[in-house]
């Protein structure tokens, strides 16, 4: 993927603090020197190219509702099917197939402790693989921003 | 806990801030409040915490940093917090925690490590484990080898 200055700079300097005022990307583009219709344009090429997954808000886990890293072990052939019956659940929000015996790993929020229980019983029957839980204990950092090195990218 | 409006505001900020000349108005409206409002909430629910950051959410993998690995660790409960302090040192090394072990799955200390390539990551790896109260913690890397999903958390 190629990136030009102006892209590179908006996924560089905007990870945190976006303008809060009624026309963020004008506020940008007056900040690049460029015009707001060029910002519009390159967010929604990165947008398109899947560069950023959105403009939005992190939130760290438990903040609001209650959440847990959960994990399945499953077949390899079988692993692609039962990630895409858990992808149905609206409350999971990562899932990712990892290389490990142990290889199907998820996020589930919901709004409390009976919910989040009734979603993972709800996959445990749809899917026929039991789920282990490891909700968060302590958090040593958290934030998903790093500077990123994009002379290669 | 968060009010109803919030909640909703939170959902609309998941699918991502709209890419238009006024993203808030247009949040506003399908939420039947005003634009003020819209920035006023987000504000303070920044302020006090809630969001921790608001921004461009940047996809990695789709960036070059094609790798990502989950180590995980079995550390004694006494040392965890000096385990977590020295893996933070390392600038590849984007989250930690510490979460319960399981008898599946006998590990309690959990960080993400992001790089080019596998080789990188791996070698990134081998800096962590140099250390001497390393060399003999039982872990496990955890490559990604398909994201099925990877989006904001949904509030309802």
């Amino acid at each position: 993927m190629s990136l030009t200055l102006l892209q590179k700079k908006l996924l560089n300097d905007f990870q945190r603090n976006f303008p809060l005022s009624p026309t963020p990307y004008a506020d940008i583009a007056t900040t690049l020197n460029v015009t707001e219709a060029q910002v519009l344009q390159a967010f929604q090429e990165l947008s398109k190219q899947a560069a950023i997954s959105r403009i939005g808000a992190i939130i760290p886990p438990n903040q609001i509702g209650v959440s847990t890293l959960a994990a399945m072990s499953v077949p390899k052939d079988e692993s692609e099917r039962v990630a895409l019956q858990v992808n149905h659940f609206r409350e999971v929000n990562h899932n990712y197939e990892r290389e490990n015996a142990m290889n199907l790993w998820f996020v589930v929020i919901a709004n409390d402790v009976t919910h989040l229980d009734s979603v993972i019983n709800d996959i445990e029957a749809t899917t026929g693989y039991k789920v282990l839980r490891f909700p968060l204990e302590k958090e040593f950092f958290i934030d998903l921003s790093f500077n990123l090195d994009l002379a290669n990218a | 806990m968060l009010d109803e409006l919030n909640q909703q505001l939170l959902a609309q900020l998941s699918d991502g801030l709209p890419i238009c000349s006024r993203p808030y108005d247009e949040i506003s409206k399908r939420l039947s409040i005003s634009e003020t409002e819209v920035i006023e909430r987000i504000t303070a629910l920044q302020q006090s915490g809630i969001i921790k950051r608001f921004g461009v959410i940047v996809k990695h993998a789709a960036l070059g940093y094609r790798a990502n690995a989950m180590c995980v660790w079995r550390i004694p409960e006494n040392q965890i917090d000096d385990i977590a302090r020295y893996l933070l040192t390392f600038p590849f090394v984007t989250l930690c925690y510490q979460r319960p072990m399981q008898p599946e799955w006998q590990y309690n200390l959990y960080c993400m490590i992001h790089g080019k390539d596998k080789e990188t990551v791996t070698a990134q790896i081998g800096q962590i484990r140099s250390h001497s109260q390393m060399q003999n913690v039982e872990h496990q890397v955890l490559f990604s080898s398909r994201c099925f999903k990877q989006r904001g958390a949904i509030y309802r």
